[in-house]
């Protein structure tokens, strides 16, 4: 184990420091000039790391296919957000230390890609956390951020509180919080009743960060309250974060125990109230908040299969989801006038008034939905074959019908931008920023035509989790 | 990748169309637009013409094209053309440009992004009818959704969003399932790739759910009686070429699904659901047939038509006969050139007198006598007037319902009698009546739309009255189809006297006779 392993980490951890040292000496110039560079730096040094394998921490943390596979994601998201925010780097809000505090939570995820023991996690989780805390309320005097601000603390604060309580039954029950010593042990409810009610309120913990039913309240609210811009954060990076531990969980389970179950249901619950939710929303950041929340709940479909087939669905999808995301992120910042919220109408006639954005969107929206050949569909896939094979049939049918509600809504945003007629001035882009939508967007279509590659490394990493 | 041909024919015929949309982007000038993707769709008619070295007597797919895609869930890239699927592809091919003619005038606004849903319908309707792999089946089916839906939402008339909407929301409900089917049927037998599935025998159960999550997909897009509604707001709606499309392709993509899907995967539901498959589609023969008769927008009335033509074919399809299933197969490719040729007719009319309204095109005999003449022969052979090309499918699918159960037959004729009716009103309106207020706009037809119109007249007389070409080719296919269904269900011990209670008990057949292996045999 050496330090040139934890490059990536470090790497992070360097840009946040030039970041800190930007928000003291106050410089003239936008550090968004060369953060979106510095973060695609990150992303390359993340790939360059993929095959790294070791140890440290007395084996709490550990570097894997898993954890190397996700903290590459974390580190394009990172990037992608940052060019995002690049777009508005004449803002005032978007000072140094507002990305100080973004890259500060990107840097809790990636920390906790690699943590395998439950105490470790907990503080990568509230490191990521601390931040975010901090970043929802920063829109300006905007009441409606501060609300926001207020809903997420407390919400988070509660079910914080309730994930230690449940670490407590945990270690009282296996007197172990390695991950692998966990695994040894039985997780039926029959046989250990205490760790299994532990578990699930641990578990809980990270269904609020994945916005999954029942701890998805807050989701739809954040995302209207707080900038655009920390919408597009809050709604993809810290997911995959929730991901990577609960494929880690999961595969502590087999499948069609109580807890598995229990996974299966809280995930057609999700979907089918998320979904049902979206369908009347006019914010187009709220909807994406339900539209999340049923996305929390597709994952669902490969924790509960549990397989190692299932546990790459799902990695595979979260890298899908917040490529789509992200996507339409990019949208909603670069329609919204003065970073106010976009609702449906204000995307009427996006067509004439910028066409690529309005490809951009519809390339985002069908990939929400699930239609090939994005990656919306090729996640969706293998999500759907991994819970057949374990016998979730009543789940794959329910996750299928739930496309057919999705599609209204999402076909919305495309209506909207295509036959909706306005009168608004066109949309004014830049050439760059253009360019880097297009990429987005031809990743959303590339990944799901030749989905072969990545999705290997995510089934290389199940492998090792559950052989 | 392994290619038969020495040339990948079918992978060409999906690329060219993409690699002119992509080059569409970077164009600029309407008229370099137009004229590129015209081109393109001559060189795609071109790339096409080695399919019709297909040899019938040979290997059950041919121009077979495979490569690996996702080997860890074994999806592979996997194109090959069939008796089924061969005839569709070439109408797909020829449609392109004679879409392209057809809206050189009509299509003024977005030329670019037109040209672009053109071409990349083109592509994924070819995928759709060449795919051997379900899930790449699958990719192309949804693909071609979004194009279809920008074409009626983007160029529609007055209630496109409403139109656009419903047919988006209709095909992709009804695909949803498709997909729980596609899964479903790698759980159980082991693999995405169509041929191989074919072999496979499977329970009873498990083929009766299968056989009803498809035929949704399938009846939907045919589409086939109480699902109909979509089709009459889609097509009135969407742009000449859209109709164009919509009724000459997309449709037939439904009932290729039955033939492709239902008959060989779920051979012994299909039997149990025929009776009810045949009423259906005799109800749809004598619906579409009887609401056409009281219509008065022309394109409305054609739409409605269209439900009764494609009646005929699965009804051709459910009698599980040669003769019915070739004559659906005809009846598809009738139905595509007929009436592809009448809404590409009524887009010329609609940009003369800015109507559709029977009573606003009334006289043109006098004034368009050459326009008259082809809207007569492709109205004839709508009605399937004998030496046309639709009276070879009709007559094909009577036969074989007469064959089955005469009492289909019977009731299945009166569908045929109907389409005379409306068609013979509608032409007697049009070309006698008392001309409206527009008859200045009326000029007759021009060199372009000579262009575009008189392949698919030719075509009307050629296979009405040499048929015999295109059947030959088709036969085997279905043969091997019918008799892989026929083993299939005597190995299950499928008997034609048992109630639906014991069918549902039946197991999968351990071993499916030898005959079926042919299935697998492919050109190396």
């Amino acid at each position: 184990m050496t330090i040139s392993m934890l490059l990536p980490e470090l790497w992070l951890l360097a840009t946040i420091c030039a970041l800190f040292v930007a928000s003291v000496s106050g410089g003239k110039r936008s550090v968004l000039s060369w953060l979106p560079w510095a973060a695609l730096a990150g992303v390359v040094i993340a790939g360059l790391s993929l095959g790294v394998r070791g140890e440290t921490l007395y084996g709490a943390y550990r570097l894997d296919g898993l954890s190397q596979f996700f903290k590459l994601v974390i580190a394009l998201g990172f990037a992608v957000v940052t060019a995002i925010a690049a777009n508005k780097r004449d803002s005032k809000d978007l000072s140094p230390d507002y990305c100080m505090l973004l890259g500060l939570s990107a840097w809790g995820l990636m920390l906790l890609a690699s943590c395998v023991e439950l105490i470790t996690l907990y503080l990568a989780l509230e490191l990521s956390s601390y931040s975010l805390y901090a970043l929802i309320p920063l829109r300006g005097q905007d009441r409606r951020a501060a609300e926001a601000g207020i809903k997420y603390i407390l919400f988070g604060a509660a079910v914080t509180a309730l994930a230690l309580f449940g670490l407590s039954y945990v270690m009282a029950a296996k007197h172990t919080t390695y991950l692998a010593a966990l695994a040894t042990s039985s997780w039926s409810l029959a046989e250990a009743p205490l760790a299994v009610v532990g578990m699930l309120l641990f578990l809980a913990g990270f269904f609020y960060k994945l916005a999954l039913f029942p701890f998805h309240f807050w989701c739809p609210d954040v995302y209207q309250g707080t900038k655009n811009e920390t919408a597009a954060y809050v709604a993809t990076i810290p997911k995959l974060g929730a991901v990577v531990v609960l494929v880690r969980l999961a595969a502590l389970f087999s499948p069609h125990m109580e807890v598995t179950n229990l996974l299966a249901v809280f995930g057609a619950i999700s979907m089918t109230g998320g979904n049902l939710a979206a369908l009347v929303q006019r914010d187009v950041k709220r909807l994406l908040g339900y539209s999340s929340v049923a996305h929390a709940g597709y994952i669902m479909l490969g924790l509960a299969a549990g397989s190692a087939a299932g546990l790459a669905a799902a990695s595979f999808y979260s890298l899908a989801y917040i490529l789509m995301n992200l996507a339409c992120f990019y949208v909603v910042c670069a329609v919204s006038k003065d970073g106010e919220n976009p609702t449906l109408d204000d995307l009427d006639g996006l067509y004439h008034r910028a066409p690529a954005l309005a490809m951009i969107l519809a390339v985002a929206a069908f990939a929400l939905v699930g239609l090939p050949p994005t990656v919306g569909f090729t996640g969706k896939l293998f999500l759907l074959t991994a819970a057949w094979d374990q016998g979730y049939h009543w789940l794959v049918v329910v996750a299928v019908l739930n496309t057919a509600i999705s599609i209204y809504y999402y076909l919305g945003l495309v209506r909207h931008a295509y036959t909706g007629e306005s009168t608004a001035p066109a949309v004014q882009v830049s050439r760059g920023s253009l360019v880097f939508g297009g990429v987005l967007a031809a990743l959303v279509l590339l990944v799901g035509m030749l989905p072969a590659s990545l999705y290997d490394l995510a089934a290389q990493a199940a492998t090792q989790l559950h052989p | 990748m392994m290619t038969q041909f020495g040339f990948p024919v079918v992978t060409a015929l999906i690329v060219v169309p993409l690699a002119a949309a992509v080059a569409l982007l970077f164009l600029r000038g309407e008229r370099a637009m137009r004229l590129l993707t015209l081109v393109t769709g001559i060189l795609e008619c071109l790339v096409a013409l080695p399919l019709l070295a297909y040899d019938p007597a040979g290997a059950a797919f041919q121009f077979v094209e495979k490569a690996a895609w996702l080997p860890a869930l074994g999806m592979t890239y996997h194109m090959g053309v069939d008796g089924l699927s061969l005839y569709m592809i070439l109408l797909t091919a020829l449609m392109l440009p004679l879409c392209v003619l057809g809206s050189w005038t009509y299509i003024s606004k977005r030329v670019r992004e037109f040209h672009f849903c053109l071409l990349l319908m083109t592509s994924a309707c070819i995928g759709v009818f060449a795919a051997l792999d379900f899930v790449l089946f699958y990719v192309f089916w949804e693909a071609m959704l979004v194009p279809m839906y920008l074409l009626i939402a983007v160029w529609g008339g007055p209630r496109r969003r409403y139109a656009s909407i419903k047919f988006f929301l209709y095909t992709l409900a009804g695909s949803t399932l498709l997909l729980a089917a596609i899964v479903a049927f790698r759980q159980v037998g082991g693999t995405f790739s169509i041929p191989e599935l074919m072999e496979k025998s499977y329970s009873f159960k498990f083929q009766f759910l299968a056989f009803l999550a498809m035929a949704l997909a399938f009846a939907i897009k045919v589409p086939m009686f109480p699902f109909h509604t979509w089709l009459p707001a889609a097509h009135v709606e969407a742009p000449a070429a859209g109709s164009v499309l919509l009724a000459a392709i997309l449709l037939k993509m439904g009932t290729y699904g039955f033939l492709r899907f239902c008959l060989p995967l779920t051979p012994a539901a299909a039997v149990t659901a025929a009776p009810v498959m045949i009423a259906i589609s005799v109800a749809s023969i004598l619906y579409g047939g009887a609401i056409a008769l009281g219509q008065t927008d022309i394109k409305k009335l054609i739409a409605y038509s269209s439900v009764g033509h494609m009646g005929f074919v699965t009804l051709g399809i459910f009698l599980f006969s040669v003769s019915g299933i070739s004559g659906a197969i005809l009846q598809m490719l009738n139905h595509g050139i007929t009436t592809g040729g009448l809404f590409m007719m009524i887009g010329l009319l609609y940009e003369r007198s800015h109507s559709r309204e029977i009573a606003d095109n009334q006289g043109l005999g006098k004034y368009m006598p050459a326009f008259m003449f082809l809207l007569g022969l492709f109205s004839f052979s709508s009605l399937a007037f004998p030496g046309t090309n639709s009276f070879v499918g009709e007559i094909l699918v009577l036969i074989g319902a007469f064959k089955g159960n005469v009492w289909i037959g019977f009731a299945a004729v009166p569908g045929a009698m109907l389409a005379a009716a409306y068609m013979l009103r509608l032409l007697q309106r049009v070309t006698w009546g008392a001309p409206s207020s527009f008859k200045p706009g009326w000029w007759d037809l021009r060199t372009r739309e000579w262009v575009t119109l008189l392949p698919l007249a030719v075509l009307v007389l050629y296979i009405g009255l040499a048929p015999a070409l295109a059947i030959k080719t088709i036969e085997p296919s279905i043969e091997r189809v019918l008799s892989g269904m026929k083993q299939k269900n005597q190995a299950m011990g499928l008997r034609s006297d048992m109630p639906l209670a014991e069918r549902l008990n039946l197991p999968a057949a351990v071993t499916v006779a030898d005959g079926t292996d042919s299935i697998r045999e492919e050109r190396p």
